[in-house]
């Protein structure tokens, strides 16, 4: 019988020779990421014993630096945790320090055709690696340490042909708008993106779609593997790996081809994603207090470059802030060292170290009542970033950037 | 079978309402006292133990916190919605939340009106209009975690984690 990506995977993981939509699946795992979270007080149970410590990875990127005490316990209660069950693999706040996802990506830790879990939300930005990768919840992420396995109900497979290439300044968070407002919610379903058009988009913009697959309510969100990838991989990773590709007849709940040339700059209305999607032209005006580029969604260095290119010899208004957070140190180096730093700070940008932050209002940019913000980063829920009365619209980094500096939500294309 | 008294919710409730991004790392007291505090305050105070919740298309969307538990923490016996988030389900899973995929489950309530629900053959009634619907059934190794409070004593039992 035909299958997807992700059956395929599924099937190989579960040691049966056919997996379909309708399946409870009980799977091994190649790769389960803990972050400083997991260890919180609050959030932590003790564990006993793991199952194979080289198939976990420790990411702190919630808290970090710990800004309270109690983030602080949880840190050095993680390095013990390391320590104690062999875990070598630890992210500590430091140079290989950065918001998990990246972490996965920048080291290829989530290797094509394998199975890779995070209790995380857009643990989904994995699946550009042509990885089952998804977020669970934290006791799914106990059992799967402690058990080596974690299941899955299988989803029917929308699938998504790209054809064409962006136009310069659009970007792969407009496509994500693009989806999210012409689709609506994929509940229940996974989505697969293939087609002529994938060697035209970078592995950081395949990771911006990828991780915004959770804000689809997708269950995975998974990737062909090309040239590119295996490259990608084989540079960070030396492991072994074998890429899965869908059947050619496999069966899809729905095909759908998108021209990306015809993609356009996008803006999400503050409380939703779903079916919110408006062209920048539309709000253009709309006064800003903060503007946001970060998270596994938006910190890459494709980002920074692109925000940089944005406020090139140009200064953020007054009373805007504008705070770029690289979603790794390592990103953070390379942004150094290609100078867009350098261009970013001298506009007016704030700069801070990896994080997860103000991505999900925890700290380093939380907002408060009635302020408006525009954000390329995961989520522009009601409340997500701060006080529930902020309004927070959501779009590409150089629309943010662009708005930043016009101290209103404003089109990129008209700063080229 | 369980019975209760049903609040209505309307489409895409997300997690951060549930749980506040700020109240991530507070207790669970905490946190209960936080829900739905965005979108309809007060409605901590007037929930009681054993109320359901009728929910609409892609309910729980968002975040791997654990919101499921906050809801459960509140009393509600269950949950049913047209449609549920995935990694929502898993933590209803995960934290002993009865959670059931209802499709025409949201025009068929009013709130208020008594919901009744049965397990055994996953049908949901309306006690005051008497109409009747089927839900999505739940497969059984998963249905025994969220009736068994969860995964936590699972592992617990397996010597995996300690109790607390």
């Amino acid at each position: 019988m035909p299958m997807t990506i992700v059956e395929k995977i599924f099937a190989r993981a579960s040691g049966q020779a056919v997996v379909a939509p309708g399946d409870l699946v009980v799977v091994e795992v190649d790769c389960a990421v803990m972050l400083d979270m997991s260890f919180h007080r609050h959030q932590r149970r003790e564990v006993l014993k793991v199952h194979d410590p080289d198939r976990i990875v420790i990411a702190y990127d919630h808290m970090v630096p710990a800004p309270d005490k109690d983030s602080a316990e949880a840190h050095a209660y993680g390095r013990e945790f390391a320590r104690r069950f062999g875990i070598r693999r630890l992210h500590d706040v430091g140079p290989e320090q950065g918001v998990s996802h990246a972490i996965v990506a920048d080291n290829a830790y989530a290797l094509p055709g394998t199975v890779l879990v995070c209790s995380d939300s857009h643990t989904c930005a994995s699946g550009a690696f042509n990885c089952a990768a998804r977020g669970i919840g934290g006791p799914d992420l106990l059992a799967a340490i402690t058990t080596g396995k974690t299941w899955y109900r299988v989803g029917e497979t929308v699938r998504y042909d790209l054809a064409g290439a962006l136009r310069p300044g659009v970007s792969a968070k407009d496509l994500f708008l693009y989806l999210a407002g012409t689709y609506g919610h994929h509940t229940n379903r996974n989505v697969e993106f293939g087609g002529p058009g994938l060697a035209n988009l970078s592995i950081d913009a395949r990771r911006t779609i990828a991780a915004m697959g959770a804000e689809l309510s997708a269950e995975f969100a998974t990737f062909e593997c090309d040239e590119r990838l295996v490259e990608y991989v084989k540079a960070r990773n030396p492991a072994p790996f074998t890429p899965v590709a869908p059947d050619p007849d496999a069966a899809y709940a729905d095909r759908r081809t998108i021209d990306l040339d015809r993609m356009e700059p996008l803006v999400a209305l503050p409380d939703a994603v779903i079916d919110n999607s408006v062209p920048v032209s539309q709000v253009a005006g709309e006064k800003i207090d903060q503007a946001y580029i970060g998270s596994c969604a938006n910190g890459s260095l494709d980002d920074l470059a692109e925000a940089a290119r944005v406020v090139k010899g140009r200064r953020v208004a007054p009373g805007v802030r504008l705070l770029v957070v690289p979603n790794t140190q390592r990103v953070y180096q390379a942004a150094v060292k290609a100078g867009y730093v350098e261009t970013l700070v001298e506009a007016g940008a704030v700069v801070t170290s990896a994080t997860c932050g103000a991505c999900f209002g925890g700290h380093m940019g939380v907002l408060g009542p009635g302020e408006t913000c525009i954000t390329a980063s995961t989520r522009n829920f009601k409340g997500r970033m701060g006080d529930p009365s902020a309004r927070i619209f959501m779009a590409s980094p150089a629309t943010v950037a662009a708005s930043a500096i016009a101290g209103c939500i404003a089109d990129a294309g008209e700063f080229a | 079978m369980i019975a209760g008294r049903v609040w209505t919710f309307g489409d895409n409730i997300n997690t951060d309402l549930m749980l506040p991004g700020a109240l991530l790392l507070a207790t669970e007291e905490e946190q209960r006292r936080a829900v739905f505090s965005a979108n309809r305050p007060g409605w901590v105070d007037q929930v009681r133990p054993g109320d359901i919740i009728v929910g609409g298309r892609n309910y729980g969307m968002g975040s791997s916190r654990p919101a499921a538990r906050s809801l459960r923490n509140c009393g509600i016996a269950a949950l049913v919605a047209e449609s549920i988030n995935g990694l929502f389900f898993r933590n209803a899973v995960n934290f002993g939340l009865v959670a059931l995929e209802c499709p025409g489950v949201a025009a068929a309530f009013a709130e208020g009106q008594t919901a009744e629900i049965s397990l055994a053959d996953f049908t949901v009634t309306n006690r005051d209009t008497g109409a009747t619907l089927r839900a999505l059934p739940v497969p059984q190794m998963l249905l025994d975690m969220m009736q068994g409070g969860g995964l936590y004593p699972h592992l617990e039992r397996q010597g995996l984690i300690a109790p607390r």
